[in-house]
């Protein structure tokens, strides 16, 4: 398993597809065009594409939350 | 001129009085007493040093050791505290956690639990050292060891509605050690196989919660340390000792006095016996080791002047309980090797000088 440095996201995975993001360590990631949200309300994944209203596809609810970064972190067990 | 046996008896002991504790040092180095010959001498010493065992439990072991000063019993103690070498983790690699415990508290709490396995596997690992530029700060087979941690929780959906327990309603809603799961590398899979599997000692410690949507994903990487840099790294859970009690009756307590004096202490630690010779009811210390030297026999009058309270000075009733990587055994073992590693070194260091 890869320990050090950075593991690229998966095309199912939330983290990498922003659109704006600068070049750097996440230039070489291809482009998405959709992205997976969690629903407020119902706790479904909702995934969205460019256009679409920001909306819960199952329960209609309009607060989504961003998944949470599958980027690697490091800590110390102190 | 050699000193009376009596006088030799008071050396011995620490008088524990109502207010106050007396005769606290030891005098047996040389120059205390004119004319007595203290100098350390190893005939003496193997002649007076012993250890008698009590207790010997896989994890809890007491004995006593008698007839060393106490400069050398808290040596050990402090020896098996903080330089015994064990196993504990160190890094954790945090690649999801999605469950309410934060990843710093959830690191932390890993680095708690201690972890055991095969013995002779764990003299093939070597430190790993902190600092970049030393060649050994790579992590090699030989001194990192890695585990997993990949739980994701889910539904149950054959329970029915009416259920409320998270332990069946949905799998995994607890995230236990026995789920530390350990991912050998290189030859670690020769050193620690089968039953020697690195592992946590208690597999029900609970880590996390999670509930269905939850996941927690984790690398973990444990390297060997010592006590002193952490207290992960303790191989004890406690290493104490206590002096031996003593309790002297000076004049035969008899009567109803003999009752109140019995009750006085621990179950145990004095009966009410017939005395042979008159026939009367005397109280007698059965086990003054079973005592916790309270001092309550000191509070009363109708005892005053006629019982003492004490510890043997060089009577050390060592405790020690393991954490689970080594024995208790073991462990003394190991702490009276790194004593006189260091008392080799320091040796050769004045030899140089």
């Amino acid at each position: 398993m890869q320990r050090e440095g950075y593991v690229p996201p998966t095309a199912g995975g939330g983290a990498g597809s922003g659109s704006t993001r600068p070049g750097g360590a996440y230039g070489d990631v291809p482009r998405q065009t959709s992205m997976k949200y969690l629903c407020a309300d119902c706790g479904k994944s909702v995934t969205l594409n460019k256009a679409d209203p920001i909306r819960c596809k199952e329960c209609g609810f309009r607060i989504l939350y961003k998944e949470r970064t599958k980027r690697m972190v490091q800590f110390e067990a102190r | 001129m050699a000193p009376s046996k009596e006088e030799l008896e008071r050396r011995r002991i620490v008088g524990v009085e109502l207010e106050r504790v007396s005769n606290v040092t030891s005098t047996d180095f040389p120059g205390h007493y004119p004319g007595e010959d203290h100098s350390w001498n190893l005939d003496d010493f193997k002649k007076n040093s012993k250890i008698d065992i009590h207790k010997a439990n896989d994890l809890d072991y007491e004995f006593d050791l008698i007839g060393v000063d106490a400069s050398v019993a808290n040596a050990f103690r402090r020896i098996l505290i903080s330089e015994v070498p064990t196993l504990a983790i160190e890094t954790v690699f945090v690649h999801n956690n999605t469950s309410i415990v934060q990843d710093e508290v959830l690191a932390q709490r890993l680095g708690l639990v201690p972890l055991r396995g095969d013995k002779k596997g764990f003299q093939q690992l070597r430190w790993r050292k902190k600092s970049p530029d030393e060649p050994a700060a790579e992590a090699t087979d030989f001194n990192t060891v890695v585990m997993t941690l990949k739980v994701a929780c889910t539904r149950n959906h054959a329970t029915p509605n009416t259920e409320t327990d998270p332990s069946k309603l949905y799998f995994n809603s607890s995230v236990y050690a026995r789920d530390i799961k350990f991912a050998p590398q290189g030859r670690q899979s020769s050193w620690f196989s089968g039953a020697g599997e690195i592992r946590p000692v208690n597999p029900d410690i609970l880590l996390a919660k999670l509930r269905p949507g939850q996941e927690i994903d984790l690398e973990i990487h444990c390297v060997l340390g010592i006590g002193q840099d952490h207290a992960k790294f303790s191989p004890v859970a406690t290493a104490s000792y206590r002096l031996l009690p003593s309790i002297k009756i000076k004049k035969p307590i008899t009567g109803e006095d003999a009752e109140k004096f019995v009750n006085c202490f621990p179950k145990g630690v004095a009966e009410v016996q017939k005395d042979k010779k008159t026939g009367e009811n005397t109280a007698v210390v059965v086990n003054p080791r079973k005592d916790t030297v309270s001092r309550e026999v000191l509070r009363h009058d109708e005892f005053k002047g006629k019982v003492e309270l004490g510890r043997i000075r060089d009577h050390f009733i060592f405790s020690i309980e393991s954490t689970g990587m080594y024995n208790s055994d073991e462990l003394f073992l190991q702490a009276v090797q790194i004593l006189k590693k260091k008392c080799t070194d320091f040796q050769e260091k004045l030899m140089e000088s």
